[in-house]
C-alpha cells in the first residue's frame, strides 16, 4: 500500500475520531457543555492526537529503519568473491536496489509477472531483456547472485511494507479507542491536549538542532572517509589542486590526485579581499551619509533602492559577471588594452561583482549600528564646535567601530561562502598567483565541481568537497562566531 | 617707523566674522568633502543598480521575441507513408530524419518562386536556416492528421538560433565569417525572405512554457518546466517552513524557559542563517540523497533543503511580530480564563499574522532564487525536458528550478542560450518582485503599531 494511502487512512480515523469523541463527551455531559470539564472540540482533539502522533511516529520510524535492516539481511546473502576489483560492498548495494526497483517497476509496467519475479530460477539474460523492455535502467553487470539478492531484497520490502501498513493502522486504530475512553465529563481533556501541543512546539523547535547535527555529521562522516583514502597532509600543505580524472595511485602509492586545498583558499581569500575593498568603502560611507546627512526623503527613496541590491538572487548576479563585467574588463585590461587579461572570468570579475552584492549588506549593517550611537555623544561633539564630519569622524565611528567590525566580518563570511558569482565568474583554474587579473578557483566552486562531475561517488576526487565543505563551514562559523560576540559586547553599552 | 616694526599679532590676523580663516577654509573643505564621500558612495551604490538592470532588461528582453519562418510542406506521401495504408504505426516509423528534406525543400522552393536570387543552389543550403525542431513539428502534426499526407500543408517553424540572432543584431556578417554553421550568403538569403514576411520575429510564448531543449537548438529551449520545478520546489518550502517555523518561533517567544535547552536553539538558529547556502546543498546530498534514498533531482528534496534553508529567516521574522504583539493582549485574554495556548493560539497569532505572512513571503523569495544547493543535489544540467504528468510526478521526477536553468544556460556554449540566461532572469525576477510587491502590501494593509 503506497505511503500516501496510508496517510490518508490515518488522517481518515483521526477525522472519525474526533466527531466520535466529541459527541461521546457531549452525550457523557447529558448534552450541555457546562457540565464538561474542557470544551467539547477538546474530548475530539484528544483522540485526533492519539490517533495521529504515535501512528505517524511509527511510520516514519519504520520507513527510516527499513533499508537498514533489509540491506543488512541482504548483503549477508551476497558472497564475498562478488565484490569485484575497484568496487565496493556499498556500490553493490546500490545495483542490487536498482535491479530489484527494476523488477518492482517491471512488474508494475506489466512487462513481468510477479512469479517471474519471484522466480528464483529465472534466466539471467531474459530477465535483464525484459527489464530493458519495461526501460528500465540495467547496467550488463547484473550476476546471478545479484539477481537473486535483488529478489529476495523485493521480496522483503514488499513484505515488510505489508507489516508496516497493518501495524500503522492498527495503533491507529488503538489510539481511537484510547482516546474515546477519555471521552467522558470529568476526563481533563484541555489540559492534555495542551501538553501534547507543546511538545509538539519543541519538536519544531528543535529541528534547528537537527539540522546543525545534520551539517556536521554528514561532514564529517564523508570528510573521515576522505581521509581515509587521501592523506591528510597532502590536502593541508599540498600547493597545487589537480584532480586527475578517474583518480588512481602512482608507483610510489601516492594518489595520482593532487588536492592541495592551499590555491583554493588562497583564490577564496584573494576575491573576498576585492570584494571587501569594493563593498566597505561603499557601503560605509553610504550608511554614513544616509544616516548622519540626508533627509528622510532621499533616505526614503536611496535605502530601499540599495536593500534592492541585497534581493537580487546571486544567479543574477553571477550571470552579470559572467557576460557583462568580464567583458567590460576584457576590453581595458586585456590584450586590445593594458594587456594583463587573458580570460574575462578572472579574480578581478568576481571580486567586483562580489563587491557590488555585499554594498546593501554592509550598509544595512552599519546603519544600524551608526543610529545606535546614542545622539548625546554627537551633541557633545557638536557643542565642542565640531564640523559634522569631524564628529563622525573621532565620535561617532570610534564609538561604532566594533559593531562596524563585526558587520565587515559577517560580510567577508558572505563573500567566503558565496558560489554562484565565482562558479560563473571567476575561473576553473586553481592557481597561487598575485595577479588579480588571473583565472582562480575558490572553495565553493570546487565544491560544486567536484560533486555535479562525473567523478564516482566514493572516490576521494568526490569526497574531496565534504573536506572543501567542512573547511568552509568552520571558517564561516568562527568569523559568524566571532562577529556576532563583537556586535554583542558592543551593544551592552548603550542599551 | 619702519615697515618691519609693524609685526604684532594682533594686525597679522585680523579676524572677522564675515572672513573665514584659513583653517576654518580648510575645515569647511573637508566637510564638503566627506559629504561628497558619502554622496558618491551613494550613487555608486544606486549606478551599479541601474547598470544591472540595464544589462538584464537590455540583454534579457531578446529572449521574448523569436524568429520564425512560414513555409508550406508537401507531406510526400511517398516518402512518409510508402505502403500508403495511411498505418498509423507506419507513419510512425519514418523519423525526424525523414521530414527533414521536406521542409527544405518547402523553403527551397521559395526562392525560386519569389525570383530570389542567390548562390545556394542546393536544398541542403536551407539547413542552415531552418531549426532542427522543424522536422519533429512537422512529424507531430503528421501523426495527429494522416489523412493529410499528400496535401501541401503551411508551417511556422522556428528558424536556426543564427538567424534568429542576425535579426536581433546579436549575429552580424563580421561574427559569420568564423562561423562554420551559416555563411553570408544565407544572410542575404534572410534579407530578402525577411523582406517577403516570410521570416518574421513574434513575441515567443514558448519561451515562458516550453521545456528545456538540446545544445544545438537554443532557438527551442524555454523556462516552462524549470518554473514547474520551482512552483513544486516553493509548496513543499511553504508547507513544511511556515508551519514548522511558526511553531518554533511560539515556542521559542511564548513558552520556552530560560535554561540550556532554550539557548541551545537560539544560538543554532542564528548560526544556521549565517551557514553558506552551499552547505545545505551538502547536507540535502548526505541526509537526503545518500542516506535517506530520496530521488535526485526532484523538487521534493530541493523544496525540503530550501526549507533548511529557509527556517532561520522565517523563524526570526515570526518572532519578531510576535514580539511586537503587546503583552497586554495576553494579560487580558488570561484574564478572562483562558489558558496560555489559548490566548497564543486565539489572540496573539491572529494578530501577528500579516507580519508572520510577510516573512514568510520574503523567505520564499529567498528560496526561489537561491541556485548553489540545487546544483549539489542534482538539479542541474539537460533534465528539464519534459512537463510533470501530475501532482505526484511534479513533486519526485526529475526537473530543474529557474535559477538552476539559468545556470545550466549560462554554461553552454552557444551564444544563443546568453540571451536566453538573460530573458530567464526576467522572468525570474518578475516572479520575486510579484512576491515582494505581495509582502509590501500586505504589511501595507494589515500592519497595526500599538
Amino acid at each position: 500500500m503506497p505511503v500516501f494511502w496510508l496517510i490518508l487512512i490515518v488522517l481518515g480515523l483521526a477525522a472519525v475520531g474526533y466527531i466520535i469523541g466529541r459527541q461521546r463527551a457531549l452525550a457523557s455531559a447529558g448534552g450541555d457543555s457546562r457540565h464538561l470539564h474542557s470544551l467539547p472540540s477538546y474530548y475530539g482533539s484528544n483522540v485526533s492526537i492519539k490517533v495521529m502522533v504515535p501512528a505517524f511516529f511509527l511510520m516514519i520510524v519504520w520507513l527510516l529503519a527499513q533499508p537498514f535492516v533489509i540491506e543488512g539481511r541482504v548483503s549477508g546473502m551476497i558472497p564475498e568473491s562478488e565484490i569485484r576489483e575497484g568496487s565496493s560492498a556499498s556500490l553493490l548495494m546500490a545495483e542490487v536496489r536498482r535491479a530489484s526497483e527494476g523488477l518492482e517497476n517491471a512488474v508494475a509496467g506489466g512487462f513481468m509477472t510477479d512469479e517471474e519475479a519471484r522466480n528464483a530460477r529465472a534466466d539471467l539474460s531474459d530477465v535483464t531483456q525484459r527489464l530493458k523492455d519495461a526501460g528500465q535502467v540495467v547496467t550488463n553487470t547484473i550476476t546471478q547472485p545479484i539477481l537473486k539478492a535483488a529478489q529476495a531484497h523485493r521480496a522483503m520490502v514488499k513484505s515488510s511494507n505489508l507489516y508496516m501498513s497493518i501495524a500503522v493502522i492498527a495503533i491507529a486504530v488503538a489510539g481511537v479507542f484510547w482516546g474515546l475512553a477519555g471521552a467522558k465529563a470529568d476526563f481533563r481533556a484541555r489540559n492534555v491536549v495542551e501538553r501534547s501541543i507543546r511538545w509538539l512546539l519543541v519538536a519544531a523547535a528543535s529541528i534547528a538542532i537537527l539540522t546543525t547535527i545534520g551539517i556536521v555529521l554528514s561532514l564529517i562522516f564523508n570528510t573521515v572517509e576522505f581521509f581515509r583514502l587521501y592523506p591528510a597532509s597532502q590536502f593541508f600543505f599540498n600547493p597545487t589542486w589537480l584532480p586527475s580524472f578517474g583518480g588512481g595511485i602512482d608507483a610510489d602509492g601516492n594518489p595520482l590526485s593532487k588536492l592541495g586545498i592551499i590555491p583554493l583558499l588562497w583564490g577564496t581569500l584573494y576575491i573576498s579581499l576585492i570584494a571587501l575593498a569594493v563593498a566597505v568603502p561603499i557601503g560605509l560611507f553610504a550608511a554614513i551619509f544616509l544616516s548622519e546627512y540626508a533627509g528622510p526623503k532621499t533616505r526614503a527613496i536611496a535605502k530601499p533602492m540599495l536593500e534592492v541590491l541585497a534581493g537580487i538572487p546571486t544567479i543574477v548576479y553571477g550571470l552579470f559577471a559572467l557576460l557583462t563585467v568580464g567583458p567590460l574588463l576584457i576590453g581595458v585590461f586585456g590584450d586590445d588594452g593594458l594587456g594583463w587579461m587573458q580570460a574575462g572570468t578572472a579574480v578581478m570579475t568576481a571580486g567586483l561583482v562580489m563587491g557590488i552584492m555585499l554594498i546593501p549588506f554592509v550598509s544595512s549593517l552599519s546603519d544600524d549600528i551608526i543610529n545606535a550611537v546614542p545622539q548625546a555623544m554627537r551633541d557633545g561633539s557638536y557643542g565642542l564646535g565640531a564640523t559634522k564630519s569631524e564628529t563622525i569622524k573621532q565620535v561617532v565611528l570610534p564609538a561604532a567601530l566594533p559593531g562596524i567590525v563585526g558587520a565587515i566580518l559577517l560580510a567577508a563570511s558572505r563573500a567566503i561562502g558565496e558560489t554562484m558569482i565565482v562558479v560563473l565568474g571567476a575561473g576553473a583554474a586553481a592557481r597561487l598567483s598575485l595577479n588579480p587579473f588571473e583565472a582562480m578557483t575558490t572553495v565553493t566552486a570546487k565544491i560544486v565541481s567536484q560533486l555535479t562531475g562525473d567523478a564516482d561517488f566514493a572516490s576521494p576526487e568526490a569526497l574531496v568537497a565534504f573536506a572543501l565543505g567542512m573547511t568552509l563551514f568552520i571558517i564561516t562559523l568562527g568569523l559568524n562566531v566571532f562577529a556576532l560576540y563583537i556586535v554583542r559586547k558592543y551593544r551592552e553599552q548603550y542599551d | 617707523m619702519t615697515d618691519a616694526s609693524i609685526h604684532s599679532p594682533a594686525s597679522g590676523g585680523k579676524s572677522s566674522l564675515l572672513a573665514l580663516d584659513a583653517r576654518t577654509k580648510r575645515r569647511n573643505a573637508a566637510e564638503a568633502r566627506f559629504r561628497m564621500y558619502g554622496i558618491s558612495a551613494v550613487a555608486a551604490g544606486v549606478f551599479f543598480l541601474v547598470v544591472l538592470l540595464g544589462a538584464i532588461l537590455s540583454n534579457g528582453v531578446g529572449a521574448f521575441q523569436q524568429t520564425f519562418l512560414t513555409v508550406e510542406v508537401y507531406l510526400d506521401p511517398a516518402k512518409l507513408d510508402k505502403k500508403g495504408q495511411r498505418d498509423i504505426a507506419d507513419i510512425k516509423k519514418v523519423s525526424t530524419f525523414g521530414y527533414t528534406p521536406l521542409v527544405q525543400q518547402g523553403l527551397f522552393d521559395q526562392i525560386e518562386a519569389n525570383g530570389i536570387e542567390t548562390p545556394l543552389a542546393k536544398r541542403k543550403d536551407m539547413k542552415a536556416l531552418i531549426s532542427a525542431s522543424a522536422a519533429a513539428q512537422v512529424r507531430d502534426f503528421v501523426i495527429a492528421n494522416p489523412d493529410r499526407i499528400g496535401d501541401k500543408v503551411e508551417f511556422r517553424v522556428l528558424t536556426s538560433s543564427r538567424v534568429d540572432g542576425y535579426l536581433k543584431g546579436r549575429v552580424t556578417r563580421e561574427s559569420v565569417a568564423r562561423d562554420k554553421n551559416i555563411k553570408p550568403v544565407h544572410l542575404d538569403l534572410v534579407d530578402s525572405f525577411t523582406d517577403l514576411g516570410i521570416i518574421k520575429k513574434e513575441f515567443n510564448w514558448s519561451f515562458i512554457t516550453g521545456a528545456d531543449a538540446s545544445e544545438s537548438r537554443a532557438e527551442q529551449a524555454g523556462m516552462g518546466v524549470s518554473i514547474l520545478g520551482s512552483f513544486f520546489m516553493t509548496l513543499v518550502v511553504l508547507a513544511l517552513a511556515l508551519p514548522i517555523g511558526v511553531a518554533a518561533s511560539i515556542y521559542l517567544e511564548e513558552f520556552a524557559p530560560q535554561n540550556r535547552f532554550t539557548d541551545l536553539i537560539e544560538v543554532n538558529i542564528s548560526n544556521l542563517a549565517a551557514v553558506p547556502s552551499i552547505v545545505f546543498g551538502i547536507l540535502g546530498l548526505a541526509v537526503f540523497i545518500q542516506f535517506a534514498h530520496l530521488p535526485q533531482s526532484a523538487p521534493l528534496v530541493g523544496g525540503l533543503v530550501l526549507t533548511l534553508m529557509t527556517l532561520p529567516t522565517i523563524i526570526i521574522s515570526t518572532r519578531a511580530s510576535l514580539k511586537s504583539v503587546p503583552p497586554s493582549i495576553r494579560d487580558a485574554a488570561l484574564g478572562i480564563g483562558a489558558s496560555k495556548m489559548q490566548a497564543v493560539f486565539h489572540h496573539v497569532l491572529p494578530l501577528a499574522m500579516p507580519g508572520i505572512l510577510t516573512g514568510t513571503i520574503i523567505g520564499l523569495a529567498q528560496a526561489l532564487g537561491e541556485t548553489a544547493p540545487l546544483l549539489l543535489i542534482g538539479m542541474v544540467g539537460y533534465i528539464a525536458t519534459n512537463y510533470p504528468e501530475g501532482i505526484a510526478s511534479g513533486f519526485m521526477d526529475p526537473n530543474s528550478a529557474m535559477p538552476a536553468q539559468i545556470y545550466e544556460w549560462a554554461k553552454r556554449a552557444d551564444p544563443a542560450y546568453y540571451e536566453r540566461a538573460w530573458g530567464g532572469i526576467i522572468i525570474l525576477l518578475v516572479f520575486l518582485l510579484t512576491m515582494n510587491i505581495i509582502a509590501i502590501i500586505l504589511r501595507r494593509r494589515f500592519e497595526r503599531r500599538w
